[in-house]
């Protein structure tokens, strides 16, 4: 593995991580995978390692660092196991329109729980009707004196029914389009707000992924993140954010699969010598390498132009999201196919690598939308 | 309340054990120290009392300088304050020795509510220290203890027996050795691993103890080590060759002349 110059600190965070893969989700990943068992030790004691503050800045009690930093720590998490990295990104999802657009108030209530674990979060934009097309949203905020009284749902929402606080972005001005809409901070035991049935994945099934229902959901009208209109704004800057976590989670994914396959094929022997001496073998290894150091130094890249304070990061961001993922389910697609039959068993970690490396070329928006987003700002950027 | 000492014990890595050849006891000094595992369970019913109580934890540990690292990681997990207990005297001290210097060290650092260990400890595995300690100290000592929590001015303490679960009620202060079926240990946390960097323990020699020179190191220990073997397990495999279905008939042969299964 390429060595990058980490900080005494980043080393450190990597080593921790690491310490808790090993200890709390190792020897348990593949039967949380095979039963869709969330368990909620390894979110304690990721909680209790103080890695919900990474990014929640130290007034708030957190440790005040930056997207690179969280890439670091999803990309290890993911190595061990995706499903429990996709619940502590998706916390992080939510938390970002608070760091980002939240009020003082807004910060001081909910940070420092946040920060300790104590509070899980959710973001919720999805619905049934408006996936990649996030401007159909349905659900509606209306404001009455002092209150909103929020109706719809929300799909696909992981972390629904374990969080805490949702975000949700709702349309308060349906005659604005686009600049209609407006996100809300909705507290899990806010009246008329309920959680659907846990929906059953092909992949990330440590993970809890639900409906949200609003039905008559009143909430204080001080739970508006930002203004009314910036709704999208709030949920595209947080999704920007989010997007290079998905990279970093495509990372671990494949230097998993890349290991386990590599281990294999210098193991397993047919025609009287390891497999890996066959070129068609070693060859493949030798992409996967190439494509996995590749993808990390746009990862790791983009994440320090987002933390060294950019203002164009969207389209970088939507890049390592798509290429990462992309990486990713070819890595671990060729992981199987140098395993054989032994890659295709459940017994063994690659299938689930492959599986869930899957949902990364699909949430958090599509790679087909990640190519929409680049191209549009691409001429953005080049008619500077 | 006051406050809670967990006293811990640097042991070898498994593997990397030396014995000194004079005295067949440990070369602790010379060996990569790994924290007691039965330790860590003591260190999180400490933390977790420290967070219902709000107190502080004081940790312990007699042992020579290399135990420093692991009183550093006693940090990360939750204690507050950091003692190293050191001096040439204290080598080759037994259980009954360690004990006296554990509890004149306790002593110094009165007042307390509780002390906690590990059950045993992982390279001598005699689950003495404790009741010793306390014996020293004369306090109540409890073995094996899942649960303490107060009701008024007791303590409620729930600990494993052989045959399920024992609840008693002690006056404090008193001794735990933890039992290692805890359900959950926490992991160090990030901030206090960043801080423990420029974080000394405290060191306390013989002479800051006032021990009685007699009753410290190999001089004050009546367990005396004569000798120190290496055990090797030696399996001898037997080949069975035959066609599977007299094979069958033999194996079987062989496990009922084992007594592994009966007719």
């Amino acid at each position: 593995m390429l060595e990058y110059s980490f900080t005494e600190e980043q080393k450190l965070l990597v080593e921790l991580v690491k310490q808790i893969g090993e200890e709390y989700i190792k020897p348990y990943a593949l039967e949380w995978d095979e039963k869709e068992i969330f368990d909620p030790k390894p979110i304690r004691a990721l909680a209790d390692a103080d890695l919900f503050g990474i990014v929640i800045p130290k007034e708030y009690g957190g440790l005040g660092w930056g997207v690179f930093e969280l890439c670091l720590a999803v990309e290890k998490l993911s190595y061990f196991c995706a499903g429990i990295s996709t619940t502590y990104a998706a916390s992080f999802l939510g938390a970002y329109p608070i760091i980002l657009y939240g009020t003082k108030e807004q910060k001081e209530k909910y940070l420092p729980d946040i920060a300790k674990g104590k509070k899980l979060c959710a973001f919720a934009l999805t619905e049934p009707q408006a996936g990649s097309d996030a401007f159909a949203i349905k659900t509606t905020a209306k404001k009455e004196k002092d209150f909103y009284v929020l109706n719809g749902i929300k799909q696909w929402i992981t972390n629904g029914g374990i969080a805490d606080l949702y975000i949700i972005v709702a349309i308060t001005d349906p005659t604005k389009g686009a600049r209609g809409a407006s996100a809300f901070i909705v507290e899990k035991g806010d009246p008329g707000f309920s959680v659907g049935k846990k929906e059953k994945k092909l992949g990330l099934k440590a993970s809890v992924t639900t409906e949200l229902f609003l039905n008559e959901c009143k909430i204080p009208s001080s739970r508006i993140l930002g203004k009314e209109g910036m709704g999208f704004i709030v949920a595209l800057r947080t999704l920007d954010y989010g997007r290079c976590g998905v990279g970093a989670q495509a990372l671990g994914i494949s230097q998993a699969a890349f290991e386990a396959s590599l281990k294999y094929a210098t193991t397993r022997i047919q025609f009287g010598q390891p497999i890996y001496n066959f070129q068609a073998v070693s060859h493949t290894f030798a992409e996967m390498a190439t494509k996995i150091e590749a993808t990390r130094a746009l990862v790791y890249n983009v994440a320090k132009y987002i933390d060294n304070g950019a203002k164009e990061i969207s389209l970088f961001s939507a890049m390592s999201k798509y290429y990462a993922s992309d990486m990713a389910m070819w890595v671990t697609e060729r992981a199987i196919q140098m395993m054989g039959g032994y890659g295709y068993m459940r017994d063994y970690p690659v299938q689930k690598y492959f599986r869930d490396a899957k949902c990364l070329q699909i949430y958090e928006g599509t790679n087909e939308i990640q190519k929409n987003i680049i191209s549009r700002d691409l001429l953005k950027f080049y008619k500077k | 309340m006051e406050k809670i000492i967990v006293s811990i014990k640097g042991v070898p890595k498994p593997g990397t054990v030396k014995v000194d050849p004079e005295t067949h006891t440990l070369k602790r000094e010379d060996m990569e120290l790994i924290l007691n595992p039965y330790d860590r369970y003591a260190l999180e019913m400490a933390v977790s009392l420290k967070e219902r109580y709000q107190t502080e934890v004081t940790v312990i540990s007699m042992g020579p300088l290399n135990v420093i690292p692991i009183l550093k990681q006693a940090y990360s997990l939750g204690a507050d304050k950091l003692i190293l207990i050191s001096d040439k005297l204290f080598a080759g001290s037994d259980t009954l020795a360690t004990s006296y210097v554990l509890a004149k060290a306790i002593e110094k650092l009165s007042p307390f509510s509780l002390i906690l260990m590990g059950v045993k400890s992982m390279d001598s595995e005699t689950s003495q220290v404790g009741p010793e300690t306390a014996s020293i100290l004369n306090l109540p000592s409890i073995t094996l203890v899942k649960k303490i929590y107060k009701e008024e001015e007791n303590w409620i303490v729930i600990r494993d027996t052989d045959y399920g679960e024992e609840e008693l009620e002690v006056k404090g202060p008193f001794l735990a050795t933890i039992s290692p079926n805890l359900d959950y240990l926490r992991p160090p946390s990030l901030k206090r691993i960043l801080k423990v960097k420029n974080i000394e323990p405290l060191f306390w020699s013989a002479k800051d103890l006032k021990v009685e020179e007699g009753r410290v190191g190999l001089k004050g220990s009546p367990t005396q080590v004569v000798g120190v073997e290496e055990k090797k397990i030696e399996a001898k495999g037997v080949i069975i060759e035959d066609e599977p279905s007299v094979l069958v008939e033999k194996l079987l042969e062989v496990l009922k002349k084992k007594e592994i299964i009966k007719d």
